[in-house]
C-alpha cells in the first residue's frame, strides 16, 4: 500500500486484510512486551495542521510500538501557522528523511494533494481531513463491529449483512463518510439519520439509506447504533434551531437506550458532547465500545503504518 | 521446469521420528520441553514432532506458533507479507526447553527473526532448533540442533516443502528456478 | 494604424467564402480573388479561416496591483495569442477600477502595450464592496468611454443596489454584467454542489445560488428598462431562467466560458487546484445545456474569464488555492473543440459569439466588424486542422493555470492583425520592440 488516503479506494480484500493485520497486531498487544521490532530505522511524521490530541496520540503509539521513531510535527505555533505552504512543508519533512506521512488537515483532499504533489516520497496516511475521510477512524469502527460479531473468529470475515446506523451531522462528518464507504465494501446495511440540513445534497449514489426519525431507526433494532459529534459552530448557523432540540430528535438519550436491543453496539468516535448527541447513560452502558474504539485504534493504526512501511512497493492493493 | 522429489512421505516420517527421539535424548526426557512451530509449515511439523514425543514417552508437550514476520529485517525488500497467527502456550515458556521447528534453514534470518520473537514471550533456559531440510547458505551464524535431512543446494534452485495438513501431501523437492 | 499593406491570399471568410484580402492603413480596402499584390506583404492563407479579430468580454489583466499573475503587456500578448484583438479588463485591479483615473490608466497601458485593445470595464460599486455605486458617469465619460461595468468576483447582492445600478447606466447606454452569485448561499463554496461534492467534502456551491441571482436581475432589468449581461453562465437552470427572461423581451445577454462548455466537476475528483474556479465546473448535463444555449442564441457569447494566478495560488490544497483558469490562448480552440466539431455553430457563428456580438454589448465601434470593404483591419486567421495536445508552450500570459494542459484540442490561431498590423505572424507572437516600431510608424 503506497498510501491510505481514503476508504473508497479500499476493495473488500484490501480491508479485510488490514483488519485482519490489525488482530494479529491486537494480539502482539496483550504481551508483556508490546513493543515489536517491525518499524526500526523508519521514521514516521505526524503532520497535524490541526489540533487532535487523541488522533496523534493513537498513531504515535501505534508507530512507537512499532518502533519506528516518530516526529510530532504540530501547525500551532510553528512556521506553518506563519504562513509557510504545504508544499514546503512536505519538502522539508523529506529533508528530514521521513518514510511516513500522518496528516491531519482541515482541507478536504490536503493529504491526496501532498500523496501527489510528487513534494515528499513518502507514504501518506490520512488521519482526517476537512469533512472528507478519515479511514483509520473508519477501520476501527469496523474492527470494532467485527470483533463484537465475530470475536476470536474475525479472521478473514467482513461485516456481511450487519446493519450499522450512522446518526447526526453526516454533512461536515468525515467520520460517516469514511464509514458509508468502507462497511457498505464489507458488506453492511449502512442508514444516515440526521436532521435534513446535516445531510449533504447529491447522496443518491451513497451506498446507504437516509432517513430522518431517529426512533424508527432504533426500534429498527441496528447491529451498531454510531452516535456522530455535534460541532459547537454548527449550532450557530442555522442547521438546527438549537442544542435541546437536536438532542431531543437525534440525540440517544436514555429512552432511546432502553429500546435498543442487548446485542446492540454503541459507538461514538470521540471526543463525546455528553447530554448533546449521548447521554451519560447510553455513553457509559456495557453496549457502548467507546472505550474499546480507543484501543482498537491503535491496532489498526499498527496496520496500517505496517503496510504502507513495509514491502518493496510491488503490492497490488496500493 | 522439473521438480526432483527427494524425501517422499515415509522418509519424512522417518525423519521426524528420529528427530523426537533426538529431542527427548538431549533433555533427558521430555520435561520443561515445549516444540514452538514457525508458520506456515514448521506449525504442522511441531504439531507432528509433539505427537512422536507423545508415542516416544507417553508426555504431552506443549506446542506453539510463533509468526516471525513483524521481526523480520527484509520487510522492505519482499512484498508485503500478511502476519499469521501466533499462538504460544500461556506461562510456561520462562524456563522451558524451546524448541523452534521449521521446515527449511536457509540464511538463518527466518531464525534470527524467531529468537527475536520467543523473546517477547518469557525467558527460556535454553532454545533448540529443529528443521525437516538445512540448505546451507547460511548468511547468520545460526545452525540447527536437529536436522531431517541435509541438502546441500544451489541459490538458484528452489527447495519445496509440502505438508499433508496444507498441500494435501507430505513431500520434499528441488526445483531449478534458473 | 499603420502604414504598411498586407495582402491576405485564398483565405476563407467565416461565410465560407474564399477570397484575398488586402489591407492597407488598418483598413481592409479590397476583397476578392486574385488581388494584385502591388506593394504589399503576401501572407498565403489558404486552408486558414479568417474572422473578424476576436472580442473578450471577461479578461483579468491584474494590473494595476497584482502584476506577480499578469500584467496588461502579459495579457494582451496573450490575447493576441489566441486571436483576440480586443479584451475587456476586469476591474477587480488593486485599486479598483473604480474611478476615471483608474480606467484611464488601464487603457493607456493598453495602448501602449499595442497587442490589443484594451477596454476598462468599470466596478459598480466602490471598491467592489457592494455598498455605494461607484462614479459610473465619470467613467462612462473619461477618455476609456466605459460602457460595461460589473463587480465580477463579486455579486451585486443588494437588490436595490443593482436596481440603482442598473438604471443608473441607462444614462450611457451602458450594461451591468454581473457575477451571479448568491454570497449567503455559497459561504466557503469549493465546488458545484451535488454528488461529488458529497463525496469529496467539499462545501457546495448550488446550482440555484446562481439561478436566482439571474431570475431576480432579469426581473429587476426588465422593471426598469435596463440592459444586464450575465457573466459565465454555468447551469441548466440558468438558461432555462435565460429562456424564459428573452422570450419575454428583457434587455439581457449572456455568456460562457470556454471551460464551461468542455469541463465537469468530474475533474475536481483528484483535488487538483487547476480545476477550481468560481463558478464551479459543473455537471455534464450543464455542460451539453450550454453548448445548445449558444447553438440556439439563448447564450450571446463565449468569453474566457482569463484569470492568471502565479504558481503557488495553484500549488497548494484546494481550499486554500485561487479561483481561476487562463483562457486567451485556448478560448478558439475550445469553440471549436465544443460548438463547431460537433456541429452546433458554423464559423459564421463563432464570428458572432467571439467577435461581433460582445463588441456590440460593450458598444465599442472598430471591433467586431465583419470583414468588409472599409471595416477596420482587425482579423485572425485560423487554422482548424491540426490537432495536439494543448501545452505551456501555448501559453503566452505570464501564468500556467490552464485547465487543458495535456488535453487534445483542435485548432491553431497563426495570424492576428490588430489595427492593421500583426501582432501574431505565422504562429509567433512578435517582440514588443516590433509593435512599438508600428505603433510609431501609425
Ligand atoms: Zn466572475
Amino acid at each position: 500500500m503506497r498510501h491510505l488516503l481514503s476508504t473508497r479506494s479500499l476493495d473488500r480484500d484490501a480491508a479485510v486484510r488490514l483488519l485482519d493485520i490489525a488482530e494479529d497486531m491486537a494480539d502482539t498487544q496483550t504481551r508483556e512486551v508490546r513493543k515489536l521490532p517491525t518499524l526500526r530505522g523508519k521514521t514516521v511524521v505526524n503532520l497535524f495542521f490541526e489540533d487532535s490530541t487523541r488522533t496523534r496520540m493513537s498513531f504515535e503509539a501505534a508507530a512507537k510500538r512499532l518502533s519506528a521513531d516518530v516526529i510530532n510535527f504540530s501547525a500551532k505555533g510553528s512556521s506553518v501557522s506563519k504562513g509557510e505552504s504545504l508544499k514546503d512543508t512536505a519538502q522539508t519533512l523529506q529533508a528530514i528523511g521521513a518514510d511516513a506521512v500522518v496528516i491531519r488537515h482541515s482541507a478536504s483532499g490536503a493529504p491526496q494533494t501532498l500523496a501527489d504533489s510528487g513534494w515528499i516520497q513518502a507514504g501518506v496516511l490520512n488521519a482526517g481531513d476537512g469533512t472528507h475521510e478519515h479511514p483509520t477512524q473508519a477501520l476501527l469502527d469496523a474492527f470494532t463491529m467485527r470483533r463484537r460479531r465475530h470475536g476470536a473468529a474475525s479472521r478473514g470475515r467482513d461485516l456481511d449483512g450487519f446493519r450499522v446506523t450512522i446518526v447526526g451531522d453526516v454533512l461536515h462528518s468525515r467520520v460517516a463518510r469514511s464509514n458509508v464507504w468502507l462497511l457498505s465494501t464489507l458488506g453492511a446495511e449502512v442508514t444516515l439519520v440526521g436532521p435534513p440540513t446535516l445531510m449533504p445534497l447529491g447522496t443518491a449514489a451513497w451506498p446507504a439509506t437516509i432517513g430522518y426519525d431517529l426512533d424508527a431507526a432504533v426500534d429498527a433494532g441496528p447491529d451498531a447504533l454510531m452516535m456522530l459529534r455535534i460541532q459547537a459552530e454548527r449550532m450557530n448557523d442555522a442547521y438546527f434551531p438549537n442544542a435541546r432540540e437536536y438532542s431531543r430528535l437525534w440525540g440517544l438519550d436514555d429512552r432511546r437506550l432502553s429500546r435498543l436491543p442487548g446485542r446492540s453496539i454503541v459507538m461514538h468516535p470521540g471526543p463525546m458532547n455528553r447530554g448533546l448527541e449521548i447521554s451519560a447513560r447510553a455513553a457509559d452502558d456495557p453496549r457502548s465500545s467507546v472505550l474499546e474504539q480507543v484501543a482498537n485504534g491503535v491496532s489498526v493504526r499498527m496496520a496500517a503504518l505496517y503496510l504502507l512501511l513495509s514491502g518493496a512497493g510491488e503490492d497490488p492493493t496500493s | 521446469m522439473a521438480a526432483r522429489t527427494v524425501l517422499h512421505e515415509a522418509d519424512i516420517s522417518r525423519a521426524l521420528t528420529r528427530i523426537a527421539h533426538e529431542i527427548i535424548e538431549s533433555n533427558r526426557g521430555p520435561d520443561g520441553l515445549i516444540l514452538v512451530g514457525i508458520p506456515t509449515r514448521g506449525r504442522y511439523l511441531a504439531e507432528r514432532l509433539r505427537e512422536q514425543i507423545s508415542r516416544i514417552s507417553g508426555t504431552e508437550v506443549p506446542v506453539g506458533t510463533l509468526d516471525v514476520t513483524l521481526y523480520r529485517d527484509d520487510l522492505g525488500r519482499q512484498p508485503v507479507r500478511s502476519p499469521q497467527p501466533t499462538q504460544m502456550p500461556g506461562d510456561v515458556v520462562d524456563g522451558a526447553t524451546v524448541v523452534l521447528v521449521d521446515d527449511v534453514l536457509f540464511s538463518g534470518r527466518t531464525i534470527r527473526a524467531a529468537l527475536d520473537a520467543l523473546g517477547d514471550h518469557g525467558r527460556p533456559r535454553a532454545v533448540r532448533l529443529a528443521v525437516l531440510v538445512d540448505r546451507g547458505h547460511r548468511e547468520l551464524p545460526i545452525r540447527p540442533d536437529f536436522v531431517g535431512k541435509n541438502l546441500p543446494s544451489a541459490q538458484s534452485e528452489r527447495i519445496n516443502v509440502r505438508v499433508t495438513e496444507v498441500d494435501g501431501v507430505d513431500e520434499v523437492s528441488i526445483e531449478d528456478r534458473a | 494604424m499603420t502604414t504598411r499593406a498586407f495582402l491576405i491570399t485564398g483565405a476563407r471568410l467565416a461565410d465560407g467564402r474564399t477570397t484575398d484580402i488586402r489591407i492597407e492603413a488598418g483598413r481592409v480596402t479590397e476583397l476578392g480573388a486574385g488581388l494584385d499584390a502591388r506593394g504589399a506583404e503576401t501572407i498565403d492563407a489558404s486552408g486558414l479561416i479568417a474572422l473578424p479579430g476576436l472580442v473578450d468580454l471577461h479578461t483579468h489583466l491584474r494590473e494595476p496591483g497584482y502584476e506577480q499573475s499578469e500584467t496588461v503587456l502579459t495579457g494582451t500578448r496573450a490575447a493576441a495569442a489566441g486571436g483576440f484583438t480586443t479584451v475587456f479588463a476586469m476591474a477587480n485591479t488593486s485599486p479598483v477600477a473604480d474611478t476615471a483615473g483608474v480606467v484611464e490608466q488601464e487603457l493607456a497601458l493598453g495602448e501602449a502595450a499595442g497587442y490589443a485593445r484594451v477596454q476598462p470595464i468599470g466596478a459598480v460599486t466602490v471598491g467592489l464592496q457592494g455598498e455605494r455605486l461607484a462614479e459610473l458617469g465619470a467613467m462612462a465619460r473619461s477618455r476609456a468611454a466605459v460602457r460595461v461595468f460589473s463587480d465580477d468576483g463579486f455579486c451585486v447582492s443588494d437588490s436595490r443596489l443593482m436596481r440603482r445600478a442598473l438604471e443608473y447606466v441607462k444614462t450611457v447606454d451602458g450594461v451591468i454584467a454581473q457575477h451571479a452569485q448568491d454570497p449567503a448561499l455559497t459561504v466557503g463554496a469549493q465546488m458545484n454542489e451535488g454528488t461529488v461534492s458529497a463525496e469529496l467534502g467539499l462545501t457546495g456551491w448550488p446550482a440555484v445560488a446562481e439561478e436566482s441571482i439571474i431570475a431576480r436581475d432579469v426581473l429587476l432589468a426588465e422593471h426598469v428598462g435596463a440592459r444586464l449581461h450575465v457573466c459565465h453562465l454555468s447551469t441548466a437552470g440558468s438558461v432555462e431562467v435565460l429562456r424564459w427572461a428573452k422570450a419575454r423581451g428583457a434587455q439581457v445577454t449572456a455568456e460562457v466560458t470556454p471551460h464551461h462548455l468542455l469541463l465537469t466537476e468530474e475533474l475536481v475528483r483528484g483535488y487538483d487546484p487547476r480545476y477550481k474556479v468560481n463558478p464551479p465546473l459543473r455537471r455534464q448535463e450543464d455542460v451539453d445545456a450550454l453548448r445548445l444555449a449558444v447553438a440556439d442564441g439563448t447564450i450571446d457569447i463565449v468569453a474566457t474569464d482569463h484569470a492568471p494566478h502565479p504558481v503557488e495560488a495553484k500549488e497548494c490544497e484546494w481550499p486554500a488555492a485561487a479561483n481561476g483558469m487562463v483562457g486567451l490562448e485556448s478560448a478558439l480552440s475550445v469553440v471549436q473543440a465544443t460548438l463547431v466539431d460537433p456541429g452546433h455553430v458554423g464559423w459564421s457563428d463563432v464570428a458572432r459569439i467571439l467577435s461581433e456580438a460582445p463588441a456590440r454589448i460593450g458598444r465599442i465601434t472598430g471591433q467586431g466588424e465583419p470583414i468588409a470593404v472599409g471595416s477596420t483591419a482587425e482579423i485572425t486567421l485560423y487554422d482548424p486542422s491540426p490537432v495536439r495536445p494543448f501545452g505551456t508552450d501555448r501559453l503566452r500570459g505570464q501564468a500556467v493555470n490552464s485547465p487543458f494542459i495535456g488535453t487534445e484540442l483542435p485548432g491553431r490561431v497563426v495570424w492576428t492583425f490588430h489595427d492593421g498590423y500583426p501582432t501574431l505572424a505565422d504562429g509567433e507572437l512578435r517582440e514588443p520592440d516590433d509593435i512599438a516600431a508600428e505603433l510609431v510608424r501609425a
